[in-house]
């Protein structure tokens, strides 16, 4: 049985929002990070993959290397965003161990940083978690986090596991130097209960199977899968029981017909034969995602529901569809 | 009824039947259904007559049942068709691992492969560097051109964020593997890239410690020995790279963008379309995949009152909820058809055509074939 998005995701202070491509990471990430900020919080909101897609889910300008606020939450919180570049955090890392001066910007402008995170993949994933692991343990003066959370849009489901596996990245590394040193912290981080990997998907069976592979390689990885959220689902306009029926081609349209008549409302055989197909995709739709529901009823993960919107996602949305959250208790036990 | 969205003018079948045309490319970004796409339309160009030969690269594992095979692999499969059809479909997999080991084999003597297939930094670059599924694609794309024993190639793309990636790439690759800065890396004292050096004056080979502390002499050294075994038989990734790139040119290669109808897929394909314009490369059109045009001609603000006027009887409630669920789908197509004027506004000279959603995941060849029907507006 399935269970409630629990105390334990609500300590979480990093939050990884995965899920196969299509299916909703960005909005779903952006909606849990406004849900977690609710009520006086402050949330970063971190993606990783150069795609720009807070920018535009928020309508803001293209996000930089630097926290800079996104959106106001309401009660007083706040979400701030920043777009993890692997060349930045290579500076980064390395002024921390050289005096890099100007010389930093002239090898950025060589593409000698892209050469060294292309020469060794894993790097560019370990760049971009040591960042992340940097702004989890920032304090403020008074030895208060910086932070509450830390929600990451992250790689898909084919590539998360991959990502967050920083001790095999490392393999490919140095064994000594500064980043090697650094790692064991990250790994430290990603596997503790301070992380979670939440999945997006669609309610469909193929999407809900690959959900599930991917929770059995997260755990292999010994890493913490959190909630599925179930994203874009749509209202059943069907009785499950006609739902079953419908999907299976069974459609009285005797039936339809007659109470459409009884409403004064004769519609000649090509709109009746229409609305007859279109039940019937509709009931295909919605079978499926019974189907889908039920599967995720069997695992022991919370799933939550992110309804669908036909107009598509605006900014006034993401916060409908953060108080969704909130009121499946998406932050009460902070 | 069956209102297609936008101007739909795209004729598949003249694309898939007209003998000048070799190559299909099917770009797109990730989840938007390219390789069913590509497999559908191999089936539909193989029952006009051609023998045609699909490349997949991340097929779904029930895309190889669907096709009535086993499995994919890396060789062409032959796929059963049906009675009294002319042509031929043949069906792979791109294994990224065992194209680049062939590769090697078959244009390296026996030492130098077993150097370059032994070079730890191979295994690397083999295995899971960015760009080398992209560049093994088109590896794979130049083999089957050159066997001149297919009538038509549909290629599928490498899944990633961008549709771009397919062509960008391949290059990117090259440019990192292609020699001088990997060699004045390894050994910045004795390489002779001292103009390179002169620019970035002493920052240079600090860059070049810090490089070395971060991922290791080892593997510096390593890559370095790699490049030049491979310069040496390959005559360096760039050029081979470019020499595929011109197939992606050629007369016989047409390019069909696929994207669902929705923003951020349309958004990929517009920035697709641009590129292929500006790389002269010709565009056949865009294939609006998944679409859920309205199947009943009927406004939805009478559904809806109908179905009101139902629910406040409570006489009928099953074509109550037919009712409100066809008010539902207007408003989903009518969201398609708007995303789909909008991209046709941007691009007015690109041929669209769409694939009505089918109400069941594809398995088997009918389901396949159905998807080229709707494509053909059949």
């Amino acid at each position: 049985m399935s269970s409630e998005w629990d105390r334990e995701l609500d300590g979480a202070r990093l939050h990884f929002v995965s899920g196969k491509g299509g299916a909703g990471k960005t909005t779903a990430a952006a909606s849990l990070a406004l849900a977690l900020a609710t009520g006086g919080r402050r949330v970063l909101l971190a993606e990783v993959e150069g795609r720009q897609g807070l920018a535009q889910l928020f309508d803001t300008p293209p996000l930089e290397y630097s926290e800079r606020r996104l959106a106001a939450a309401p009660g007083g919180g706040e979400v701030r965003a920043l777009a993890v570049e692997a060349e930045a955090a290579l500076l980064e890392y390395l002024a921390m161990y050289y005096s890099l001066g100007v010389a930093g910007r002239t090898l950025r402008r060589m593409g000698a940083i892209e050469f060294a995170t292309t020469l060794a993949p894993g790097l560019r994933d370990v760049l971009f978690t040591g960042k992340l692991k940097e702004c989890v343990r920032r304090t403020d003066p008074n030895g208060r986090h910086t932070y509450d959370a830390v929600v990451v849009d992250a790689p898909p489901t084919g590539r998360i596991v991959r990502f967050l596996d920083v001790t095999r990245a490392m393999a490919d590394l140095a064994r000594m130097g500064p980043i090697h040193g650094q790692s064991e912290e990250v790994a430290g981080l990603l596997h503790s209960s301070d992380t979670v990997v939440h999945l997006v998907t669609l309610p469909e069976q193929l999407p809900v199977r690959e959900t599930l592979e991917t929770v059995e390689e997260l755990d292999a990885a010994e890493l913490r899968p959190g909630a599925v959220l179930l994203n874009r689902v749509r209202p059943s306009r069907l009785a499950t029981r006609s739902v079953l029926a419908a999907a299976g081609g069974r459609v009285d349209a005797t039936r339809i017909r007659e109470g459409l008549r009884s409403a004064g409302l004769d519609w000649d055989t090509e709109v009746l034969d229409g609305l007859v197909a279109e039940t019937i995709e509709h009931a295909g739709r919605a079978s499926a995602e019974l189907a889908a529901r039920e599967q995720l009823d069997n695992t022991a993960l919370p799933f939550l529901e992110l309804p669908d919107y036909v107009e598509g996602i605006d900014v006034a949305a993401l916060y409908e569809l953060a108080e969704g959250l909130v009121a499946r208790g998406v932050g009460g036990s902070r | 009824m069956n209102t297609p969205p936008g101007p739909e003018r795209l004729d598949i079948d003249r694309l898939l039947e007209d003998p000048d045309n070799r190559v299909l490319v099917c770009c797109g970004s990730g989840g938007v259904g390219k390789t069913t796409t590509a497999a559908a339309l191999g089936i539909r160009a193989a029952a006009r007559g051609r023998k045609t030969v699909v490349l997949t690269i991340d097929p779904a594992r029930r895309l190889a049942q669907a096709l009535g095979l086993a499995e994919l692999d890396n060789t062409p499969r032959k796929v059963d068709l049906e009675q009294g059809e002319s042509g031929e479909l043949h069906a792979m997999m791109l294994d990224m691992r065992r194209t680049f080991d062939d590769m090697v084999l078959a244009h390296a003597g026996r030492d130098r492969a077993r150097q370059i297939l032994d070079n730890p930094f191979y295994q690397t670059v083999s295995s899971s560097f960015s760009g080398t599924q992209e560049y093994m694609a088109m590896e794979k794309l130049g083999q089957l051109a050159a066997e001149d024993t297919w009538d038509l190639i549909v290629v599928d793309t490498p899944p990633s964020r961008s549709a771009l990636d397919f062509l960008d790439a391949p290059q990117r690759l090259s440019t990192i593997l292609d020699g001088r800065l990997i060699r004045m890396l390894a050994s910045p004292a004795k390489a002779g890239g001292k103009g390179l050096r002169r620019i970035v004056g002493a920052g240079f080979g600090m860059f070049a410690k810090a490089v070395a502390t971060i991922v290791g002499r080892q593997l510096l050294a390593d890559a370095a020995a790699f490049v030049q075994a491979f310069d040496s038989t390959f005559g360096g990734f760039r050029e081979r790279a470019d020499r595929t790139y011109r197939l992606l040119r050629s007369s016989g290669t047409r390019f069909l963008v696929v994207a669902s109808p929705e923003a951020d897929a349309l958004r990929e394909a517009s920035y697709f379309v641009e590129r292929l314009s500006t790389e002269h490369m010709p565009l056949a059109g865009m294939v609006a995949n998944r679409t859920h045009p309205i199947l009943a001609d009927l406004a939805a603000a009478r559904a809806l009152s109908a179905a009101e006027e139902l629910e406040t009887a409570g006489s009928a409630p099953l074509a109550a909820s037919v009712l409100r669920l066809h008010a539902d789908r207007v408003a989903v197509a009518e969201r398609e058809k708007r995303l789909l004027a909008r991209f046709t506004r941007a691009h007015p000279e690109v041929e669209l055509g769409s694939v009505p959603a089918l109400a069941d995941e594809v398995h088997d060849q009918y389901g396949l074939r159905e998807i080229g029907r709707r494509l053909a507006r059949e």
